[in-house]
């Protein structure tokens, strides 16, 4: 593995790289005298994130969103492909190395509540990635861990609780303080509020803007939940059975879909407005990782499939500026009224 | 109009917790007419579920309940637990937010479909596996009659939510209370199973109450709504009046919190200060006193009477003067 070139103008080396991500699970044997099956959970995935950007990553359940972020955060080696941080390939530093760039790159999962060891008072929890890295006299750390509590909406006071005492929202703040003790420059988040409460989820994510216009951080942002992606994020990638099949600005993505996967999700979110007669959803079976096929894996789903879907497999092609989908089919998606056409999209109502 | 099927009246719960006696649920009244569509709103600890629970008779023993539940002119609250037997799962049937646990993962899907039938229609194992492989075959799941004998775990999500939902309807029950029935499932997966139990609750003529924290969902589906907070309903209505004019703060709270797709970059959302009270020391007066901009001595001192502000619209809200003149472009019209 040979370290990319080192980038020439500064300000245009990516926060993170992700090249070419392959990642296979071996299923448990069924069978004495056969292979054990495999799940192919990634199939080729790039992307980048510049530095102060964020990357927002939607699909179904089972679509490799969660296995993207746990290759990114170096919690398990890929079978093929690269992930680079500020230039230098994660899987090609020795242990130590990586053990101390992991200060560069934190997580916050999705439910507080497993999140938090129960036995463990705050500062320690939160103190945690801190202890690993460096070694630090007992008055500095208390210092460090009250000054993250601070940015985080909490008080010098709750270093000494226990997570029982605090709700959920505080918990998630908490695993938000925790990731922010080493000064990052990327959070990975994985469905950091669909565990939260509606009026909650808007404070955690009012905080981790706020965050991201204080520190200049990077987060790479993981959810089912189309609006919080849009919230957040600079750039969303839409996954599916492994691959990103539509990437683009999220006004892009929102407005001129060109992927029918990304019309089905956006489709399928209910409106909150008065009136609202129900959309029929069309039935679409769903896919399944095992079984492979030469063509488009959503051809199965599509309603615009036909042979050529079937035999040749799409590839990730520009379709506007700063806008990828891999459909042969991109165009005509484009160019169908949009699916929210008969309700005047809200952008530009502000939320006062 | 006929009588409605379910008459809730005054109803009140007591549940016994560690931090002792929690009042989970205060003073909620409601009805629900053969064939309507009733969906319950609100944030966890509300009381959305403990009702449903009431209403189906799973209450912890500890419970103490109190004020009536009129079911087809049968008060069930304080029936004995053989007198509920026979409804549950006959007459009123429920589904569950997470269909793993819902489902017995050691019989097979044919048997707990079958399972209801078996109990309340008397019919034989023979008769009662036919039905099921039928009603497997209504809810959408492919190949039901090989599949009958497969196991909870040899399915997806959506596929064992339309098990429980076979379940669910197997004895053609008068009412459906579904709890978060797709909270544990993708969109598009989502979009499915509300279509279905749709389609399912016109074809037989059920009633339905659905629980869910989420307003586009209750907006999309159902004719009247009610928003729970602190164990009392805030406010109720027909679904368009509540979206349209909707006069409690903490309704308007809970629309403003919500992201939206394209909104404007860089807007922050309005978030609802504070957290939702502790069951157990409710305050004396409006629940939502302490987390209201509109917040007066009144409103401490006692709870709110519920008003009356357009026909079959009610808001437990002593400004909804105020509150309502700011309701106006909380949404897009």
């Amino acid at each position: 593995m040979n370290r990319p070139e080192p980038a020439s103008s500064a300000g245009a080396v990516p926060l993170v790289e992700v090249k070419d991500l392959v990642q296979r699970y071996t299923l448990p044997r069924e069978n004495i005298f056969r292979p054990p099956g495999q799940v192919l959970a990634l199939n080729g995935v790039s992307a980048t994130v510049m530095p102060g950007k964020s990357l927002g990553i939607v699909g179904e359940s089972g679509s490799g969103k969660s296995t993207l972020a746990r290759l990114v955060m170096a919690l398990e080696r890929p079978s093929s492909g690269s992930v680079s941080l500020l230039g230098r390939d994660l899987f090609a530093l020795p242990p130590d190395e990586l053990r101390r760039a992991r200060r560069d790159f934190q997580m916050v999962f999705q439910d507080p509540y497993g999140s938090l060891d129960p036995r463990q008072t705050i500062a320690r929890i939160v103190a945690e990635p801190l202890t690993a890295l460096l070694r630090l006299d007992r008055a500095a750390q208390r210092e460090r861990v009250a000054a993250v509590l601070r940015q985080v909406g909490l008080r010098d006071a709750d270093m000494d609780k226990f997570p029982h005492e605090f709700s959920g929202g505080q918990r998630q703040r908490i695993a938000i303080a925790r990731a922010l003790i080493t000064q990052p420059k990327l959070i990975v988040a994985d469905e950091p509020v669909s565990a939260l409460d509606v009026s909650v989820q808007a404070q955690v994510l009012n905080l981790l803007q706020d965050l991201q216009g204080e520190f200049g951080l990077s987060y790479i942002l993981i959810s089912h939940d189309l609006a919080v992606v849009d919230y957040l994020c600079d750039e969303i990638a839409v996954m599916y059975l492994g691959r990103i099949v539509e990437q683009g600005r999220p006004e892009d993505l929102f407005e001129h879909c060109a992927h029918p996967y990304t019309r089905a999700l956006l489709e399928a979110v209910p409106q909150a407005r008065p009136g609202s007669a129900r959309r029929r959803g069309t039935p679409a079976p769903t896919a399944s990782q095992s079984a492979r096929s030469a063509g488009c894996p959503y051809a199965a789903r599509c309603p615009l499939a036909d042979r050529h879907c079937w035999e040749a497999l799409p590839s990730l092609r520009d379709v506007g500026p700063a806008h990828l989908a891999a459909c042969h089919k991109a165009e005509t998606v484009m160019s169908q009224p949009f699916p929210y056409a008969s309700e005047p999209l809200v952008r530009g109502m502000g939320v006062d | 109009m006929s009588a409605p099927l379910i008459e809730v009246e005054n109803l009140s719960v007591r549940l016994n917790t560690s931090r002792g006696p929690a009042e989970a649920i205060r003073g909620v009244s409601f009805s629900l007419a053969r064939g309507e569509t009733l969906g319950l709103v609100g944030e966890s600890g509300c009381g959305k579920s403990i009702t449903a629970l009431a209403l189906m008779g799973l209450l912890p023993d500890s419970a103490v309940t109190s004020g009536s539940i009129c079911f087809d002119g049968r008060e069930l609250v304080g029936l004995s637990d053989r007198d509920y037997c026979e409804l549950r799962g006959n007459r009123i049937s429920m589904i569950f937010q997470e269909p793993m646990t819902a489902l017995n993962p050691m019989h097979t899907i044919g048997h707990q479909v079958a399972e209801p039938l078996r109990r309340h229609t008397g019919c034989s194992a023979a008769e009662a596996r036919v039905q099921a492989v039928a009603l497997l075959d209504r809810v959408g799941l492919p190949d039901a009659a090989k599949r009958v004998d497969a196991y909870p775990h040899q399915f997806s999500g959506g596929q064992r939510q339309r098990v429980t939902i076979a379940m669910a309807l197997a004895c053609q029950p008068d009412v459906l209370l579904a709890d978060e029935p797709t909270t544990a499932l993708d969109v598009t997966i989502q979009r499915q199973i509300l279509d279905l139990i749709a389609d399912l609750v016109a074809e037989r003529g059920m009633s339905m109450i659905l629980i869910s924290h989420d307003l586009g969902l209750i907006g999309e589906n159902v004719q009247r709504m009610m928003v729970m907070y602190g164990g009392t309903v805030v406010e109720s209505g027909p679904t368009d009046a509540v979206f349209t004019r909707m006069g409690h703060p903490y309704t308007q709270g809970l629309f403003r919190a919500r992201p939206r797709l394209g909104a404007k970059k860089g807007t922050r959302l309005k978030t609802i200060a504070g957290t939702v009270p502790e069951l157990a020391d409710l305050p004396r007066g409006c629940a939502f006193a302490d987390r209201c901009a509109l917040v007066e001595d009144r409103c401490r001192a006692a709870l709110p009477e519920s008003v009356e502000v357009s026909v079959g619209h009610r808001v437990r809200c002593v400004r909804t003067d105020v509150s309502m003149a700011d309701a106006v472009g909380v949404l897009p019209a």
